[in-house]
């Protein structure tokens, strides 16, 4: 379980994880690979990669384009698993599919428990799977060695965050704010409390994500949480820079501020 | 056959079943942040439906300001053509011009109830869109709607009429431009400001408790045309016909007869250019089950997963899934549904115009036309077609389309 001995190692080294969200596919399937590799060679700690939906309304405009170009360049759920696979030929990083329920439903849960094992994944996050339609889902995954990671939100009650809690295993993601993905000015007041009680409904890791774009909101966050997830910001990134041949220069830089920004913040 | 002696139907609605399935349809499917809102939606709706205060009120605004009971009228001339009994139900004289309004009443005063003081909504037609705006006037609430930004070119009209009655429409540029995308963006605003703001959902879709509770505030029209037309014919219609976008109107109708076994119920999707992908909007013919905004139902999607492109003449029909409750009726066979291409559909309302005097919403137009197509093989059956909407709002597409009216007089069906 590469997710459970990531957060253990970091729980003793006493530092957050750093996780990075960026889209499969954007600007290419054939470079996602790459941009992982970039993105570790930075310092994250766990990649989160994305699956192009058409529809997705849990994200921002950032994450919506970049869905769009993923598409557009041909990407699909069979070709993000190749592209673990090729991540996996050279690294033991974490990896987590994030995707929206239907793209996966389409191809058949079991298929999907069966090949994302075998291509390297090793848990799975479905946005708009909620916990009371999760119970087969959760099963399948489980069953083929994947951990099931879902979200908490500042609207969920302590009844809501226990069953969240119940149905995760290898970390809890908790939203960080009401709203979309995407780039924020300043840290949501309320994850002090909000984290306090996640804290009263399950000892699993806690990752924070939605509005984390800066090494400053990074390391605060990375202060009261095991890890810290920055999306939209690797993916404006790569929506700025994807045809310029040093777009992994500029994910790896980008990547090791937001990693020494969260070494120097004792957890 | 049905006799004179109908039971009436039963007074409470059926419900669908723990986490709202109806069947293995519906549910809820949405990003954590959005179930405690619903959780709390669901718990406000229950305890209003059981508040008879509430239901005074509800019921005094849709007769008083909506225009309720609507007519049942018999359509002569249009019977005389076809050779059967053709019977209209006028939810086009409502208000705003369309069933619509029937469920934005029931809703805004669930968001009064409440303590919300934002009304955010999606809307196709732009019919939605106007009645929201229009009972956000009339409470003094404030009042987004998303409206892809090709409906926002092809219902102008509305535009206008929403801004009118002081709202603000959002175009939404993304996706196809049009319903599917105007629900993602309103949902996107309901999970940022969902401490103030009712999402007041405008069809028998999304994540439960919508389906139900949109069915139930526009059940009023089967339950007012069944006692209508008992009244009238000393018996139920043979055949009920209504279109199917979401699906709000239809399920409206239809869910007063659902015990009635031996009346035919009709739902007719968008067949737009033809059967192609991308070309129409029939999620029965074309789509499978699968996952979109909130609930588990038909969806036209391609082989990844993804959601497909619809076209249809209609923008309130143009979506790619149909409400859950409308998928289980299929299933169980209790509701057939077929689809109307959009030259039927203009056709159709050109064929009600001239004999009736009354022009239909493009969506309406198209159960108008399956009537059309079934009567003249059923001469001794009655119809009963739901009226949906009028077609103010569509004269810039007849107009597009019946080009050689500009130019000359009409010779047509005198």
């Amino acid at each position: 379980m590469r997710i459970s001995e990531l957060f253990a190692r970091k729980r003793k080294e006493g530092k957050p994880a750093l996780v990075a969200y960026i889209t499969a596919g954007d600007p290419s399937p054939a470079r996602t690979a790459d941009l992982v590799a970039a993105l570790e060679r930075g310092g994250v700690d766990l990649v989160e990669l994305g699956v192009p939906f058409s529809d997705p309304v849990a994200d921002g405009p950032v994450i919506q384009a970049a869905s769009e170009r993923a598409l557009a360049a041909g990407t699909r759920l069979s070709i993000v698993l190749e592209i673990a696979e090729q991540v996996r030929r050279h690294s033991q990083m974490p990896l987590l599919l994030f995707s929206y329920l239907n793209p996966v439903m389409r191809y058949g849960v079991k298929a999907l428990a069966h090949d994302a094992k075998q291509a390297g994944v090793d848990g799975v996050l479905l946005t708009d799977l909620t916990v009371e339609e999760a119970d087969s889902t959760v099963k399948v995954l489980r069953k083929a060695g994947l951990d099931t990671v879902f979200l908490a939100a500042p609207t969920s009650t302590e009844r809501r965050m226990k069953l969240v809690a119940q149905h995760s295993s290898g970390f809890v993601y908790l939203v960080s704010r009401t709203g979309v993905t995407g780039e924020r000015d300043a840290l949501s007041s309320s994850l002090d409390e909000l984290i306090a009680s996640l804290r009263k409904a399950t000892d699993l890791p806690l990752a924070v994500g939605f509005g984390i774009s800066t090494p400053q909101q990074a390391a605060a966050a990375g202060r009261i949480a095991d890890g810290v997830v920055v999306g939209s910001a690797f993916v404006r990134i790569i929506e700025k820079h994807g045809g310029a041949k040093n777009l992994e220069k500029r994910l790896e830089d980008f990547a090791r501020s937001l990693a020494n920004a969260l070494n120097g913040a004792p957890a | 056959m049905t006799g004179t002696k109908q039971k009436e139907p039963q007074a409470a609605a059926a419900q669908p079943g723990p986490g709202g399935h109806f069947g293995t349809f519906g549910g809820r499917f949405v990003p954590e942040t959005l179930m405690a809102p619903l959780e709390a939606l669901e718990e406000a709706y229950t305890e209003a439906r059981q508040d008879p205060a509430f239901q005074m009120e509800l019921d005094e605004l849709l007769a008083t300001y909506a225009g309720r009971p609507t007519a049942l009228y018999f359509a002569r001339r249009l019977s005389e053509k076809l050779g059967a009994k053709i019977y209209l139900k006028r939810e086009d004289l409502l208000h705003t011009g369309a069933h619509k309004i029937n469920n934005c009443l029931g809703q805004v005063l669930l968001a009064r109830r409440m303590g919300k003081s934002r009304i955010i909504a999606e809307t196709g037609a732009g019919q939605h869109g106007v009645a929201t705006a229009t009972v956000c006037a009339l409470f003094g609430m404030q009042c987004v709607v998303y409206m892809g930004e090709e409906d926002m070119r092809r219902q102008r009209l509305n535009v206008f009429r929403m801004r009118l009655l002081g709202a603000r429409v959002e175009g939404v540029a993304a996706g196809s431009r049009t319903l599917k995308d105007a629900i993602s963006e309103a949902m996107r605003d309901w999970v940022t400001n969902v401490s103030n703001t009712h999402y007041l959902l405008g069809s028998a879709l999304g994540a439960h408790p919508y389906p139900m509770m949109v069915r139930d505030f526009h059940r009023v029209i089967g339950v007012e045309a069944r006692r209508q037309m008992l009244e009238r014919e000393g018996r139920l219609p043979h055949t009920i016909y209504a279109c199917v976008g979401g699906g709000s109107n239809a399920i409206g109708i239809f869910h007063a007869f659902l015990e009635d076994k031996d009346v035919r119920l009709v739902g007719i999707e968008a067949g737009g250019r033809g059967p192609n992908p991308g070309d129409h909007a029939a999620r029965f013919s074309g789509g499978a089950p699968g996952v979109l905004h909130g609930a588990y139902s038909y969806l036209l999607q391609d082989d990844d997963g993804q959601v497909s492109l619809t076209h249809s003449v209609s923008a309130g029909l143009d979506y790619a899934m149909v409400g859950p409750e409308h998928a289980l009726l299929q299933q169980q066979g209790r509701a057939e549904y077929t689809s109307i291409r959009d030259e039927e559909a203009l056709e159709a309302a050109r064929l009600l115009a001239h004999l009736e005097g009354i022009i239909p919403a493009l969506e309406s137009a198209h159960a108008v036309a399956e009537a059309i197509r079934r009567a003249p093989s059923a001469p001794d059956e009655v119809h009963l077609v739901n009226l949906s909407g009028r077609g103010d709002k569509d004269i810039d597409i007849y107009r597009e389309n019946f080009v050689e009216l500009d130019a000359q007089g009409s010779d047509y069906a005198h």
